[in-house]
């Protein structure tokens, strides 16, 4: 079956066996392999991506379904090498380790903030509630996106944490 | 010293760009022309013989290459473990399946699906055998796992102190003379460490090719240790170990599961060689769940025995310890690891006794922590018991039986191991003298005021890691399994190239850890040429010198203080080429501003590139100096490192439901000296963060028939966001003495502190009930279980 859409701003047009997922689309067809598989069963969100602006996880979806829409996946975030606010809180707020769950991460904290853009620690919480981190205790990665956040309103991010670390010799 | 110490200072990490922009390579993003796909054909029963394997059907389904069975692989051998005890797996079932998931046949097809298809295809009849699941009924033998073995029961540990029979009997004998007494208390209880699957996000992936020209596999694998992974290749195929190439690339996490060899990653290797085509196989997560190793799995009693008023006499610990039907790399010496710590930070006597016992399910081995988190589990809690039974604060109870800090160095733990240093009485009174401590308390007296259940934990670790000691090659740990005779020793190469830009090359294989950036901080103290023009490079065979891999927090302490060494040898070389540039003494050079000077006169100077380029160019170089600037270093650790720390949380527990929540978590870690502050602070919220995943959500749950009942991500239940608070952490600093950079490591700390923080929180605040023990995970029902019996009780 053919399908067009938009992925990262450029429009693509392909022939696809109509039981394809749309991250296996994205991966094998398009090679953006910055979106992840972590289980293919809609859990860890690391496929995580935005469909026509809202956040969803390209394995529940087929590409067919995608036919006509408007993808934006973390390869497509950055602009004119300017990273986005929420890359730059992943980088500055030490909010990745293994970076497998982080593009998924990104693009759920991206969804968050378009919708409230100026969530509590418990709102950043509930957001990226369907994506899953076994690195970093999610910790950093609320900092992150605390710091995304501010950023995105003009604000000063708050301090990074290590600047109070209490070390006793 | 250099005027750019970048040690102890923050980083942004060098991996990052390339992660959050989604341009890292992991394995299963890695595309080789030509690949062809691997599905397998899993046995469905824990126990049973194979009567019949019909791939007839599947090799004429569309896109097949080949059907493999183990008559096509047997020369190959089993896969090699460490400690070679029990039954080895065999790369495809061998007459016998013996775990739910068990690989029976491969399928190569041209696609994924088509392979995944095809193996529909392939018939097997099983004449079911009686499965033994339960650790206590494997115990016994009343049912074999595997026929040809002696027992179940594959190996014992025991120690106090280990390898040492006198002592043994004279600390049983202490121990039992102490329970005697009149005057003392005796508490015993019988607890769960239960299984868990270690659940990296990314799944284990595998591409192999074989250039018959070259004479050399390509493999790309997501392992954490590439070097054994190349040589048990290599010694599979009977080739030497530098014709196998195996790139680790990005890992997407490891926690202990990726630290192994897989029939997987054997097996890739030799349909490539046969079919002439790159081969991949990426597991599912269900495939995840039911064959990659699965960690802890404990059923074990512990007793302590004290005075009335919180002096320890003894401790004792006896465990059935699971390891499921294979043994695999580490599978029975994890065990082992848990004896190292057996003892914990204490000074009381201590008997341990740890079965390893084979069952009809998937193989155990190291999972974050290995062994470690088990035992201080253990400790921890029954220490928490008795200070609860005799009425005494917990703190002071562990304060006082603490080695004290004076007796280091020196020490040698009660169950026989020594140890670098320590000073666990500062450590745990940083926390408990803390306002946030005592926040906490209040906090929790507040809402007992209420009517609400509510409850402080507190507990404290020791772990041993940053293997080393090199010495442990002489118990058999020493990799030859895999044809690599080589010690828990450290590797690093430091290369200043022509533009002085550096280089360094280093045999781990980390998943995440941030060794890019720590590694460059390492050898742009040594050398003042700033991070940015120092590219690490890591988990690549064929770049790299022998390298032990990733894992037990050894990296910096092992693999750091070799890059550290290493680099003083490029300092040291500079400085020789720079005296000659400058016509000065080379005892004179010292660097920084981007180069050499000569003390005293920093006019007369040299930049790092005047001296690459003069080591490229050694026409120029004065006799007998050698041209070049890199080097090499092995380091050989004395001893492993002993970190140590304390935790405490908060937790309320909802009484109606069940329900737990952590409302607060604190914890005040000393790993010894610190590279990056930031990346050590994540590797403990991420290790927190597993720990309390064990406390509260995680369990592999199987069946009487040996059927994993939680293979999926929705079934097995990982903590999200909303599930842990931040956590608050401080730190102490005692450094190692057992290598240069005082450092000691921090991968595992999290993990070994939490578990038993949590549950001592959550009995804590059910103590009012009665409760005495609950076992993990605490799960709703069986919180909530707990209070209905206590209220029954009553
Ligand atoms: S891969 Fe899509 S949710 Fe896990
Ligand atoms: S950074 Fe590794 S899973 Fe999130």
């Amino acid at each position: 079956m053919q399908v067009s859409m938009t992925v990262n701003r450029r429009a693509v047009t392909a022939d696809v066996e109509p039981r394809m997922l749309l991250v296996h689309f994205l991966r094998e067809e398009l090679g953006l392999t910055g979106t992840h598989i972590g289980c293919e069963t809609s859990y860890c969100g690391a496929c995580t991506v935005l469909v026509d602006g809202r956040t969803t996880k390209s394995c529940t979806m087929l590409a067919v379904q995608a036919d006509g829409a408007e993808i934006l996946t973390v390869e497509g975030l950055a602009q004119d090498g300017q990273l986005h606010p929420v890359q730059e809180g992943f980088w500055e707020r030490h909010g990745l380790q293994c970076g497998y769950c982080t593009p998924g991460m990104i693009m759920s904290a991206v969804g968050l903030l378009q919708e409230n853009a100026n969530p509590t620690e418990d709102e950043i919480r509930h957001g990226i509630e369907g994506n899953l981190c076994r690195c970093t205790g999610y910790h950093n990665i609320v900092r992150a996106i605390e710091y995304a956040a501010a950023k995105m309103r003009g604000e000063e991010p708050p301090p990074p944490e290590w600047e109070h670390e209490e070390v006793i010799a | 010293m250099s005027t750019t110490s970048v040690l102890g200072g923050v980083v942004r990490r060098k991996e990052d760009p390339a992660l959050i922009r989604g341009t890292g390579l992991y394995t299963d993003d890695v595309k080789k022309a030509a690949t062809v796909h691997v599905a397998f054909v899993r046995s469905p029963l824990a126990h049973a013989r194979i009567t019949r394997i019909d791939t007839e059907a599947a090799r004429n389904a569309p896109g097949v290459l080949a059907v493999y069975t183990i008559d096509d692989v047997r020369h190959l051998g089993p896969l090699p473990a460490q400690v070679p005890v029990g039954k080895l797996r065999p790369l495809l079932a061998d007459g016998v399946v013996n775990h739910v998931g068990e690989a029976v046949a491969m399928v190569v097809a041209e696609t994924r699906a088509q392979a995944v298809d095809a193996a529909d295809l392939v018939e097997v009849d099983y004449d079911p055998l009686p499965a033994v699941v339960d650790l206590k009924q494997a115990a016994s033998d009343q049912i074999k796992v595997h026929e040809d073995l002696e027992s179940n029961v594959i190996l014992t540990w025991e120690a106090g102190p280990w390898g040492n029979e006198e002592g043994i009997a004279e600390t049983k004998a202490k121990i039992a003379e102490a329970k005697g007494r009149g005057d003392t208390v005796t508490v015993s209880l019988e607890m769960r460490n239960q299984r868990l699957l270690p659940t990296a996000i990314e799944p284990r992936s595998v591409v192999a090719e074989w250039n018959p020209g070259y004479e050399r596999f390509d493999v790309v694998s997501a392992t954490q240790i590439p070097h054994a992974l190349a040589g048990a290749i290599a010694k599979t195929f009977g080739l030497a170990s530098n014709a196998v190439h195996v790139l680790a690339p990005e890992v997407g996490g490891g926690f202990g599961c990726k630290l192994n060899i897989y029939a997987d990653e054997i097996l890739v290797c030799f349909a490539a060689r046969e079919l002439g085509r790159p081969v991949k196989y990426t597991e599912t997560r269900r495939e995840s769940a039911n064959n990659t190793i699965q960690g802890r799995g404990w059923i074990g009693t512990a007793t302590l025995v004290g005075t009335q008023d919180g002096e320890i006499l003894g401790y004792e610990l006896e465990a059935l310890c699971d390891m499921g039907a294979y043994s695999q790399n580490f599978t029975a010496a994890i065990p082992f690891l848990g004896v190292f710590v057996g003892s914990g930070q204490y000074r009381f006597p201590t008997y341990m006794k740890l079965d390893c016992v084979a069952t009809h399910t998937q193989t155990t081995d190291a999972y974050r922590g290995a062994g470690r988190p088990e035992a201080i589990y253990y400790l921890e809690r029954i220490i928490d018991a008795y200070a609860r039974k005799i009425g005494k604060d917990p703190a002071e109870v562990r304060m006082k039986n603490f080695i004290p800090a004076e007796d280091f160095p020196g020490v040698v733990s009660p169950v026989g191991f020594a140890m670098d240093t320590g000073d666990y009485a500062k450590n745990l009174r940083a926390l408990i003298e803390s306002d946030a401590y005592r926040q906490l308390v209040a906090e929790r007296d507040r809402l007992r005021s209420e009517g609400r259940l509510a409850g402080v934990g507190i507990a404290t670790y020791v772990e041993v890691c940053g293997f080393g000691p090199s010495g442990l090659a002489d118990l058999g740990f020493s990799w030859s399994a895999y044809g690599l005779p080589s010690s828990f020793n450290g590797s690093g190469l430091v290369r200043v190239n022509p533009d002085s830009s550096v280089t360094v090359i280093i045999g781990t294989g980390p998943s995440g850890q941030g060794h890019q950036t720590t590694w460059a901080q390492i050898v742009s103290d040594q050398l003042g040429i700033p991070i940015d023009r120092i590219r690490v490079i890591h988990g690549d065979t064929a770049e790299s010198p022998m390298g032990i891999g990733t894992f037990g927090s050894r990296s910096a302490a092992v693999d750091g203080s070799a890059t550290y060494l290493a680099a003083q040898k490029v300092r040291a070389k500079a400085a020789r080429l720079a005296a000659h540039l400058l016509e000065a003494a080379e005892e004179d050079i010292e660097f920084g501003d981007g180069g050499a000077y000569v003390a005293g006169s920093p006019d007369k100077r040299v930049t790092w590139e005047e001296i690459a380029t003069v080591a490229y160019q050694p026409h120029r170089l004065p006799e007998g100096v050698e041209g070049g600037l890199e080097a090499h270093a092995i380091f050989s650790p004395a001893n492993a490192t002993w970190p140590f720390g304390s935790h405490a949380c908060l937790v309320e527990v909802d009484e109606e439901t069940g329900d737990v929540r952590i409302l607060r978590y604190l914890t005040v870690d000393d790993c010894g000296n610190v590279i990056n502050p930031m990346i050590v602070a994540g590797q403990i919220h991420g290790g927190i963060a597993q720990g309390v995943g064990q406390a509260m959500f995680e369990e592999a749950v199987y069946d009487a028939e040996g059927n994993l009942l939680t293979p999926s991500l929705l079934d097995y239940i990982l903590p999200t966001a909303v599930d842990l608070p931040s956590f608050e952490l401080k730190r102490t600093v005692t450094p190692s003495d057992v290598n240069p950079l005082g450092v000691k490591g921090i991968g595992e700390a999290g993990t070994i502190g939490s578990a038993q923080t949590v549950v001592n929180a959550v009995v804590d605040a059910l103590s009012p009930l009665g409760v005495e023990h609950v076992d993990m995970p605490l799960r709703p029902k069986r919180v909530w279980q707990a209070i209905q019996d206590a209220k029954g009780g009553n």
